[in-house]
């Protein structure tokens, strides 16, 4: 029965969770594509600063979990140790969308360039004892216009 | 997300050096806000059961958005106390100081800028 309810939990982490995943990859290539035309630099602190008429910090954040899937397939890596591919482009991911909603917001307001990029990225210990944990990941930069 | 604030209280808030366009005329050192916060048991089970499909835990983002906003507003009203229209080199740290509970914390120099 116990295992019954693993397998299904994993192949359920195992395919919804790589849909969503696909899902979100698209959704942020399109965003990324449709937001090029706004420089984001992360150079900006020690110089001179820019020419401008207003500037502006912009927040962009996001919290993302893994599935069940990629929870049980780290653990398994652990043992052999190497590249944890799983959450590599879960953390990828976060970091994208985070970029993303900070330059949505920078763009809304009128913004040219944003500078002075800087990510910052922090384990919400989830459930705590099960381990299974969530990660925010948060981009902030000064737009300018 | 800090725009709205900024607005209210017209203080300009930049992670860079100084404010473009304008110049600091006086300093008033280091203003900071920070706030706790711990989470919901609703929201935290609804999180256990995202975390068999994965993805963004919208829940929590919300959460972390409106404590970030908490610790600025409280930096805010410090630079305000100073008499500071702009803080510059706002920097945002998290950390977790227990489980379920996390720490945002901002902090920036208040200036003068003219």
């Amino acid at each position: 029965m116990d295992i019954l309810i693993f397998l299904t939990l994993l192949g359920v982490g195992y395919f919804i969770g790589n849909r969503r995943e696909r899902k979100h990859y698209e959704d942020i290539k399109r965003r990324e594509k449709s937001t090029l035309h706004i420089p984001i630099m992360s150079w900006g602190a020690k110089q001179d600063l820019p020419y401008a008429h207003e500037a502006e910090l912009f927040v962009g954040s996001v919290v993302v979990a893994n599935d069940y899937f990629k929870t049980i397939s780290a653990a398994l890596r652990n043992l052999v140790g190497g590249r944890v591919t799983v959450y590599e482009t879960l953390i990828d991911r976060g970091r994208r969308e985070a970029m993303l909603r900070m330059k949505e917001s920078a763009i809304e307001w009128g913004a040219s360039q944003v500078l002075n990029v800087r990510f910052e990225t922090s384990n919400i210990a989830g459930q705590g004892q099960s381990g299974a944990g969530a990660v925010e990941i948060m981009a902030y930069g000064t737009g300018i216009r | 997300m800090t725009r709205s604030i900024a607005r209210e209280t017209n203080i300009t808030l930049t992670n860079l050096e100084g404010v473009p366009g304008k110049e600091i005329v006086e300093h008033y050192g280091l203003v900071q806000g920070s706030t706790i916060r711990a989470k919901h048991v609703g929201k935290d089970i609804l999180a256990g059961f995202k975390n068999i499909v994965g993805g963004e835990l919208k829940a929590y983002t919300e959460l972390l958005q409106e404590s970030r906003q908490e610790a600025v507003n409280r930096m805010l009203m410090q630079a305000e106390q100073l008499g500071a229209n702009a803080v510059v080199n706002v920097r945002f740290a998290t950390s977790s100081v227990a489980p379920g509970a996390a720490e945002l914390f901002a902090y920036g120099t208040a200036v003068k800028v003219q």
